[in-house]
Parts: C-alpha cells; structure tokens; sequence
C-alpha cells in the first residue's frame, strides 16, 4: 500500500514534468548556458579554465537547479493536491521524497549526465571527466533535497524564487565543499576519503530534509 | 518548565525588562568603554602584530556574540516551536538583526586585522572564516524569510523551521573543514594562543566581551519591547478602536 503510494506520487511528478514544456530541457540548457558563458567570459585561457572547471559546473548546477525549484511545491498548494495529501493517513515525508526524487531525475541527473560534455567544453582533464560525474550525480541529489525545503518554506510566498536561493545557499556549503575537494584529490588516496565525505552528506541530507521539508509544507498549508 | 513559564507573560515581561534595559545598558556601555580605553591607550603593543592586535578587543568579542547569538536564536526558535510561548518567538525575531551585525562586524573587523597580519582579507581554505560567514547568510536567510511571510504566525514558523536546520548545518561545516584542513596540513591557523594570553590583555578582553554582551541583550529587550507595542497598536486597529 506504502510502496504503492510513493509510486503513483513519483510516476505522477515526473510525468507531470514532462507534460510542461519538456521537463529536463530548461534546466538542462539553463545549465549548459551558463557553462558556456563563463567559458566565453573567461577567453582563450585553456590553463586557467581547466583548473576551474569543476567548480564552475557546480555553480552550473546549483543554477540549473534553481529554475524550476520555486514551482515545485507552489502548483500542488494552489490547486488543493497538497490539501488532500495532508488529509492523507500516511506520512507527508513520503509526499516529499517522491516529489523530490521525481524533481531531480528530471532536472538533475540530466544535468549530471551532461556534465562530461560541458567539462570538456571547459578544458577539464579528460581522466576528470568519469569521477566528476559521479560526483555531480551524488551532489546535486543533495542540492535538489535541500533546495526543496527552501521550496517548501517559501512556497506560500509570491515570487520565492530568490529567497529559496538564499536559504539553500549555505546549506550547499558541504556538497559543495566535499565535491571540489574530490574532484582536486584526484588518483590520491584523499580522493576516497573525500568521496567519502560527499557521499555521507549526501546520505545525511537524504535523512533530515524530508521531514524538514515536511514541516514547511505543513507551515504554507495553513 | 513551569519556573521558567512566570517569564512567559508578556504583561510581567514589560514591567520586569523596563528597569532592566537602562541598567544593563549603561553597565554595558561602562564595561566597553573600560575595555576600549585599555585597549587603544594603555595596553603595550604586541610582539608580533604591533598595533594592529588592538582591533582584537572588539573583534573577539564580536566572534563570541555571533555564535552565542545563534545559539540563543536556535534555541529561542525550538521553545516557540514546542512550547509556542510567543515572547521565545519575540526573542528570536529581535535576536537575528543584532547576530547578523555582529557577525558582519566578526568578519569586518578580521579581515582589517588580516590583512596586515596575513597579507589576505579572507582565506577561503579556513575553516573558521568560511564558517563565519556561512553563519552571516544563515541570518540574511532568516531574515529574508520571515519578512516574506504574510503573518506573524507563519513567519514565526517558517523562521523557527530554518534556524532549527542552520543549527544542524553550522556543526557539519566546522567539522567537514576541521577534517580537510587537518589532511592538508594548512598553516594558516587563526588564533591568538588563549590560555596563554597575558593578564594585561586577558582582563580587557573579557570586560570588553562582558559589556557588548550587556549591550546586547539591552538592545535584544528593547526591540521586543517595541514589537509588543507594535503588535499591541495592531490588536487595537483589528479591534477598530483606533483608525489606522
């Protein structure tokens, strides 16, 4: 019954993202977009544009992110689905996981997945490339959580989207933090440990934020 | 909680903080000044760092209050979400301006020392300047949050929510980076050896750090007062006793 309800909200989000103008291509271009930019911003300096790849594609991401951030939870609370999950039985935290999930397969794991292409475009060390990926995959799950609970907070205000950009802004600091330094660490050992440490704050976010983002929801509901 | 629940009146609250605000504020400003005389005038330069360790007796106690700031926020805004005692959300709305001056004013005024000292404004592998400063934008977001909100029950809520998980996150980053620096063996440690500190420093240090805590909460308990003002003239407006 529970593994039911998670799976008609998930199949629900996503297929309700893809319904609206694309889904993934929005971000995904946003995302692109600002990558080239910087190349383009940067010049024809392929050195310096190698060392800073990997943190431009997390700025990237963190910017790819934010474009459908604000409506994620707003269109459920306009038109009364947010009510009527409240009313459920079961726990919203499922609610939000599902939504959350569907959100960043959409949005976030293309942007991942793309991440190869956009690196090589910023002269990023071609044996980079694979480890960077991971590290996006895992990361942005991180960033879509909390960008989530950013959602959820300002969910009853018109036009959050740059108050989520505030709140989740220091909440990204270890993502952020642990995925340079892996990407930096590369073929030492240090390269496992911090790996290591993403993938824990990962797994952290993955634990606390849906009950933080539930208790939002529950505050824009009344 | 029941002992502590006789300070929940906001009726006693006024009568009790009136007298309180001048008295903790002049004995504030006393203690400030003490410090600030030693500090510029009577204390020897240092060894080292010459003059420019003077900026140390407003920026320590600076770094202190911000932190003790958050903690009192964090703690103000679980007590309002238990309890829902509206003075623990009064409190928490009136401490956050206050914290993020003082932490704006912790990383002004260590960059100003820095920069001689260092040679660099702000260095970005410190784990405790990067974490300085991620606790400034979780005020800022704080802020921003609850201004956003259309009433005072829901900013109060949606407040108390965010200050709940910053102080989850402020912990993570200072251990993360404590972590990290440690594997890299970075030299760029910001401290000013403590315990070790002679007397003639020590003494100025805590009086300083004594009188912009009394500063503080004289300056805490007058913004409460004046929001139980406002939300009393809103009370009479909704009644339609007054025009607006």
């Amino acid at each position: 019954m529970k593994a039911k309800a998670f799976q008609s909200i998930f199949r629900q989000a996503v297929s309700e993202a893809w319904a609206k103008g694309g889904g993934f291509i929005l971000p995904l271009s946003f995302f692109i977009g600002v990558g080239v930019l910087v190349a383009f911003s940067v010049g024809n300096r392929a050195e310096l544009l190698s060392q800073i790849s990997g943190g431009i594609l997390w700025v990237a991401i963190v910017a790819g992110a934010f474009v459908t951030m604000e409506r994620l939870y707003q269109a459920d609370l306009e038109d009364g689905v947010l009510e009527l999950h409240l009313q459920d039985t079961g726990p919203l935290t499922e609610y939000v996981l599902a939504k959350t999930l569907a959100h960043w397969l959409v949005s976030g794991l293309p942007m991942a997945l793309f991440s190869p292409l956009v690196g090589i475009m910023l002269q990023m060390p071609r044996e980079l490339l694979p480890l960077a990926g991971l590290c996006y995959s895992v990361g942005s799950l991180a960033i879509f959580l909390w960008g989530g609970f950013g959602a959820a907070l300002s969910s009853s205000v018109r036009r959050g989207g740059l108050l989520i950009a505030l709140i989740a802004l220091p909440l990204y600091v270890p993502t952020i933090l642990f995925g340079v330094l892996t990407i930096e660490a590369f073929g030492t050992d240090e390269m496992f440990i911090n790996l290591a440490f993403l993938l824990s704050s990962t797994l952290f976010t993955l634990a606390v934020s849906p009950f933080m983002t539930s208790a939002a929801l529950r505050m824009s509901a009344d | 909680m029941k002992s502590l629940s006789v300070f929940a009146n906001p009726h006693r609250f006024m009568t009790m903080s009136k007298p309180v605000i001048p008295v903790i504020g002049i004995a504030g400003f006393l203690c400030v000044a003490y410090s600030t005389w030693q500090g510029l005038y009577i204390v020897r330069p240092e060894l080292y760092q010459g003059d420019a360790a003077r900026i140390m007796f407003v920026h320590v106690p600076m770094a202190w209050l911000a932190m003790a700031a958050y903690t009192f926020l964090a703690l103000a805004s679980f007590i309002w979400f238990v309890w829902r005692h509206e003075l623990a959300d009064l409190a928490a709305k009136s401490i956050a301006p206050l914290g993020a001056l003082s932490t704006g004013l912790c990383l002004a005024t260590g960059s100003v020392w820095g920069k001689p000292t260092w040679g660099t404004w702000f260095q970005w592998d410190d784990a405790r300047l990067v974490s300085v400063l991620v606790m400034f934008f979780l005020y800022l977001g704080y802020m921003a949050l609850r201004q956003a909100m259309d009433t005072h029950q829901r900013a109060a809520r949606a407040g108390a929510i965010l200050a709940m998980v910053g102080v989850i996150n402020v912990p993570i980053i200072k251990f993360s980076v404590d972590i990290w620096s440690s594997l890299h063996q970075d030299a760029s440690v910001l401290r000013i050896d403590g315990p070790a500190m002679p007397g003639e420093y020590l003494v100025p240090l805590l009086v300083g750090a004594l009188g912009y805590t009394f500063i503080f909460g004289s300056l805490t308990l007058m913004l409460m007062r004046s929001e139980i003002y406002m939300r009393r003239a809103e009370a009479k407006v909704l009644q339609g006793l007054v025009e607006k």
